[in-house]
């Protein structure tokens, strides 16, 4: 089965060649049903593939398959290989299977979308970047990947380019995540000048052999994480992803919360031989960056009304515990996390498009209210997303983050504290959102006086939320499935259960076992969920209980709903003096100095040559025919000066 | 090191179009489809000549295949001397690949004998740039050219015509005037040295001349060849005439003509002036450098659709002389492949704005909205060739561009560091001209004129896409036949300068993996 390895990327790759030239006369729904279907089956051969190293063992585990020779020149030799490993198989296997449900969901989704064919050439498209991202065998491999995951993000996120936000927002993801390409470039370009390679295995091996110096190896762990914060949208490169959601949902959920967004944390966990060799201090920064952005995010997340911005900021706040694990040495645990995150964040997500699409394209949680009544599938795959998420046993997200929050606590108690007080925000934000929108009033019926106002025809007043077809809450039962049960592949109890963390056990950075204790893990554990429990019930008392206006007033300063002005500050300090100063550039400095002067040489040629004005005839044409003329004189000349020397 | 060919195949790549050019002349003028037939089928023949040059052209050789030399001017020691190597092998593939395209591809038909016939002995022209070994022969190519892209731009070109015409030709003439003079000096002084009168690239390149004395000769090339390129602050001709030209002859122009510049700087500049290139490269790196930011800054707010992308020309050219003066062997193939690379994807994108003008008779941006919409193809066509000029990964321009950057980077690490940031901007200038012309809703003026691709559109830009994709995912066959070309054109500089400015041979870039 290995040595079919290459079908994973192969079949999304071929399904976007069929559907970009046929996709539109296959049409609806047969175009999202091959691009489904190619999905799937990359699924299946990741699962063959999954057992056949499942049965291998040590260095067995490891395989590498070169496909061709893809940038050779001078030293540098870049081979289009693909490496199948514990870790990239694991992440192979819940983007190919997050990704098939995905797809499956999109066909009901875009279902009457004028450019339904075109969604899935994009689709397939993204899942073909990200398993070259994840699957490659090389730095630049795994960049192409990067960009090209980045290049699908931005043509999905101005996907209804009609609306010139979705338009906006696309341009502004691909081109801040290039600030941190620009930093992944330079590590690359630094790691090739110390290695002479850019394939993992070589690097790797330089690094094992001592043979960077720290300060390198420090730098281009840094530089790598600069990508990394940009893919991942952490402080301060993470702007992007709550614009991003102007993409349609499906898109939210592959791209900005289950798959793409978390190449950032796949990069870091890759390079741990790097980490290894590097000051402890660029671990220190992973794990600060991590913390603060988890803190910084979850904030934020409990001040937003629009149900994809909720999970967003979310996301983001996710996406921060994965790299607090990985700055703590936790790489399991990042990863455990990633898995698991995956799955609540995905149905979360699809749960919240299902809603729009019953509502009738309503985002506004406040305008929202008691669904669970409207749309009972997806009321009860939303609560276990919610459970999820919020560290409630038995569901997914309690082990996996409870993992990070013991690692956390037994490498700085500091950004334990950090990561404990966002998990009370988890817990409150993603009940605030799921008792607003599936309980108290239905505060979508309108009044007697809004209905005169709109029209008695309007689509908001006329039609009842409904549930959605079987296309969509087909995948949200299989994602919240896994979301219940997911925890399961890696249950801290004794060695024998943590199936994950022997799986992954190359990549760890050793020397820290996640496995503590009894008492001070269960301890910790019971602390997390009360916590989380606490979280809870302050969301309730004040979004369902007393549902007192001036109190959930208090709770949204203006400052969180306005996410810190990160966006106007941004606008100020670089997009405006840039304007300017490109302006100044184009409009004064080119067109009047540099050009002024030489339209001044010209002049002043012209004046000095006033007197042999009975030669310019004015046109260039006899100038043209004049150079022949003028080869002549030259050289006449320059045969005079050889016959006198 | 000469294959066993007996057919003169580089003579006739020049002769071929001249021909063309004669017959065109000749043929009456009120059978305007004729004439382009005609054309067209004399520039597919010299396409077809080149493309069997190419499969012809032995691989792994560093030196000149397919050598043609006859004494012309016995007395002065000028003589036809055409030959090919790696370094100019695909640009004059690329020449005879783009001269049907941009007959074909755009729908003139103004006075089109004239037309033709002038783009007919442009494509000779810009053949014998790229093939002269002999310094006459050179400059005399070197100078034709300017004059059928004169008339084109000024016959056929848009409003201000006549001055960016005039502005391309005496801006490029005084450069080339001063190149004449330096050239000249540089064959007696041979001459006084040798006892022999040659303008042979090959004899002159052993010429011994005193430190300072190669220097300033290469300053007076270097001239004529940055104001080619063109280099910041040289470049101010260049959105000018870019945006004046009729569609072929931008094509033309940012296709093959500003290769000319950054060609003579390796050929010529490097070849006769090892030195000088070495001593003059912190300069060259910086002005690249500044080009490379500069021109994507001032791209950024461009109102007109071509003089956007006439600067971000010059910012892409810079990257190319960066990878020239970085002297490193990834640094110079990627600077290589990188003109044939801005050639396929600016080519295409003047050919495509070129399109978007013949149906909505304007530039400006602020005019265009919501052609997504309208034409998908032409959108989706575009997308493909902005993601190849920005660089991305599995596609052209990225490989060019990666080569540079990482081969700068290890010889001139912070000029790479500053250059990178070019990427960035990079993105910001193309993706935001893409978002204001392509996004959006339509408004009634677009819907009424703007109109799909055609199917002769769609397979006159159809090559260049397939060699943007081909070229981005298996660059291998094109990177070794340049490479040991460049290879030894930086032994050359290595022993001419004597020092270890080139890392042709240090353990940096030939570490083995």
């Amino acid at each position: 089965m290995l040595e079919l390895v290459w079908l994973i990327p192969a079949l999304p790759l071929l399904g976007f060649l069929i559907l970009v030239f046929g996709g539109k006369r296959i049409g609806e729904p047969n175009a999202g049903r091959l691009g489904a279907a190619m999905v799937g089956a990359s699924f299946l051969v990741t699962v063959g593939v999954f057992f056949d190293l499942l049965s291998r063992h040590g260095e067995q585990r490891s395989f590498t398959r070169v496909l061709f020779t893809w940038l050779p020149s001078g030293g540098l030799k870049v081979n289009a290989a693909i490496l199948a490993d514990p870790l990239s198989i694991t992440m192979a296997l819940f983007v190919t299977g997050i990704g098939t449900l995905i797809h499956i969901y999109a066909i009901g989704y875009m279902h009457g979308d004028e450019r339904f064919a075109r969604f899935f050439v994009y689709m397939n498209l993204f899942v073909f970047s990200m398993l070259a991202l994840i699957l490659g065998d090389s730095f630049l491999t795994m960049f192409l990947g990067w960009e090209g995951v980045g290049a699908c993000s931005y043509l999905l996120i101005s996907f209804w380019f009609e609306r010139d936000s979705a338009a906006s927002a696309g341009k502004k993801a691909f081109v801040v995540n290039r600030v941190g390409d620009f930093g992944l470039m330079m590590a690359m370009f630094l790691i090739f000048s110390k290695a002479g390679s850019l394939t993992y295995a070589n690097v790797f091996e330089f690094a094992k052999a001592g043979s960077f110096t720290r300060t390198a190896a420090t730098a281009a762990c840094l530089l790598l994480f600069v990508g990394a914060i940009g893919k991942s949208a952490q402080l301060p490169l993470y702007v992007w992803l709550p614009d991003a959601m102007e993409g349609p949902t499906p898109v939210s959920a592959l791209i900005h919360a289950a798959t793409m967004v978390t190449a950032g944390v796949y990069l870091m966990v890759r390079i741990h031989p790097l980490f290894l060799v590097a000051s402890p201090n660029a671990l220190h920064v992973v794990a600060w960056v991590g913390a603060l952005t988890a803190l910084f995010a979850a904030t934020i997340a409990c001040a937003q009304d629009d149900i994809k911005r909720v999970l967003a900021y979310s996301t983001m706040s996710q996406l921060g515990y994965m790299f607090l694990a990985v700055g703590v040495g936790a790489n399991t645990a990042a990863i455990f996390h990633m898995v698991t995150h995956a799955f609540f964040k995905a149905l979360m997500f699809l749960g919240a498009g299902s809603v729009i699409h019953g509502m009738h394209d309503e985002q506004n949680i406040k305008k929202m209210g008691n669904l669970r009544k409207w749309m009972p599938i997806t009321f009860i795959t939303y609560l276990v997303g919610w459970l999820a998420i919020a560290g409630i046993p038995p569901f997914a997200g309690f082990w996996s983050k409870d993992d990070i929050l013991l690692a956390a606590y037994r490498d700085n108690k500091v950004l334990w504290l950090m990561a404990l007080f966002t998990a009370i925000l988890t817990a409150y934000y993603m009940s605030r959102q799921f008792f607003l929108v599936f309980f108290g009033k239905e505060r979508f019926l309108h009044d007697a006086q809004t209905v005169a106002a709109i029209g008695p025809n309007d689509a908001h007043v006329r039609d009842h939320p409904h549930e959605s077809p079987p296309t969509m809450w087909l995948p949200l039962v299989a994602l919240a499935g896994l979301a219940l049960v997911g925890g399961a592949i890696n249950l801290p109890f004794n060695a024998k259960t943590e199936f994950l963390g022997k799986w992954l056990e190359s990549v760890d950075l050793g020397g820290r076992p996640i496995l503590a204790g009894g008492a001070l893990k269960y301890g910790l554990a019971a602390v997390t969920v009360v916590l989380g429990l606490v979280g809870v019930a302050i969301a309730y008392n004040f979004w369902l209980r007393t549902n007192d206006a001036r109190a959930q007033a208090a709770l949204e300063p203006a400052l969180l709903q306005r996410a810190y002005g990160v966006d106007g500050l941004y606008s100020a300090v670089i997009e405006t003096p840039g304007r300017l100063l490109s302006a100044w550039l184009a409009f004064v400095f080119d067109r009047k100095i540099i050009d002024g002067a030489v339209n001044g040489l010209g002049l002043v040629v012209r004046f000095a040559g006033g007197k042999l004005r009975k030669l310019q005839t004015g046109y260039v044409r006899n100038y043209a025919l004049g150079i022949a003329g003028g080869m002549v004189l030259l050289l006449a000349y320059a045969l005079a000066r050889a016959g006198i020397q | 090191m000469q294959p066993s060919v007996s057919f003169p195949i580089l003579s006739a790549l020049v002769l071929v179009p001249v021909i063309g050019a004669i017959v065109v002349a000749l043929l009456p003028k009120s059978r305007a489809e004729i004439v382009k037939l005609v054309g067209l089928g004399f520039s597919l023949i010299t396409a077809a000549m080149a493309g069997w040059m190419l499969v012809a052209f032995h691989k792994g050789e560093a030196g000149y295949q397919f050598v043609s030399k006859h004494a012309w001017i016995k007395t002065w020691g000028i003589s036809w001397h055409l030959g090919v190597d790696g370094i100019s092998l695909f640009l004059i593939v690329l020449t005879g690949l783009l001269f049907p395209i941009a007959i074909w591809g755009p729908d003139e038909r103004r006075d089109i004998k004239a037309y033709i016939a002038w783009i007919l002995v442009l494509e000779a022209g810009v053949m014998g740039v790229f093939l002269s070994l002999d310094l006459f022969l050179f400059f005399v190519f070197f100078e034709i050219v300017l004059v059928p892209m004169y008339f084109l731009i000024g016959g056929w070109g848009h409003e201000n015509r006549v001055y960016a015409a005039l502005k391309f030709f005496l801006y490029t003439m005084a450069g080339s005037a001063v190149m004449l003079v330096a050239m000249l000096t540089l064959v007696f002084l041979n001459k006084s040295h040798t006892g022999v009168m040659t303008f042979d690239l090959l004899e002159l390149s052993k010429a011994n001349l005193a430190t300072s004395t190669a220097r300033w000769l290469f300053l007076a090339f270097a001239l004529a060849f940055a104001i080619k390129v063109p280099v910041f602050p040289l470049h101010t001709w260049l959105p000018d005439a870019h945006t004046e030209a009729p569609t072929a002859g931008s094509v033309v122009l940012a296709g093959v003509m500003l290769k000319m510049g950054t060609y003579g700087l390796l050929r010529f500049g490097m070849g006769l002036f090892p030195e000088a290139s070495t001593w003059i490269a912190p300069a060259m790196l910086t002005l690249a450098v500044i080009g490379i930011i500069y021109g994507a800054l001032v791209a950024t707010v461009q109102s007109d659709l071509k003089r956007l992308v006439a600067y971000s020309s010059v910012a892409h050219l810079g990257f190319i002389i960066m990878g020239t003066y970085a002297f490193t062997t990834p640094s110079l193939t990627g600077g290589v492949i990188q003109m044939v690379n801005h050639g396929l994807s600016t080519g295409a994108l003047f050919l495509l704005v070129g399109w978007i003008y013949e149906r909505r008779h304007t530039r400006q941006i602020s005019e265009l909205k919501g052609l997504f919409k309208l034409a998908p193809v032409l959108g989706g066509v575009f997308l493909l060739v902005m993601f190849s000029s920005i660089g991305l990964p599995g596609l052209n321009g990225f490989v060019g561009e990666f080569l540079i950057l990482i081969g700068t980077f290890a010889s001139r690490r912070w000029w790479a560091v500053v250059a990178g940031t070019g990427v960035i901007l990079a993105a910001l200038y193309m993706l935001w001209a893409f978002q204001r012309t392509f996004h959006g809703e339509p408004d009634e003026v677009n819907r009424d004129h703007m109109h799909d691709l055609t199917l002769r559109e769609r397979l006159s830009i159809a090559p260049l896409l397939m060699l943007i994709v081909f070229l981005g995912v298996y660059p291998k066959p094109v990177l070794e036949r340049i490479e040991p070309s460049v290879k030894a054109l930086l032994i050359h500089v290595e022993n001419g300068s004597g020092t270890v400015e080139s890392r042709v041979s240090s353990g940096v870039v030939e570490s083995a993996e």
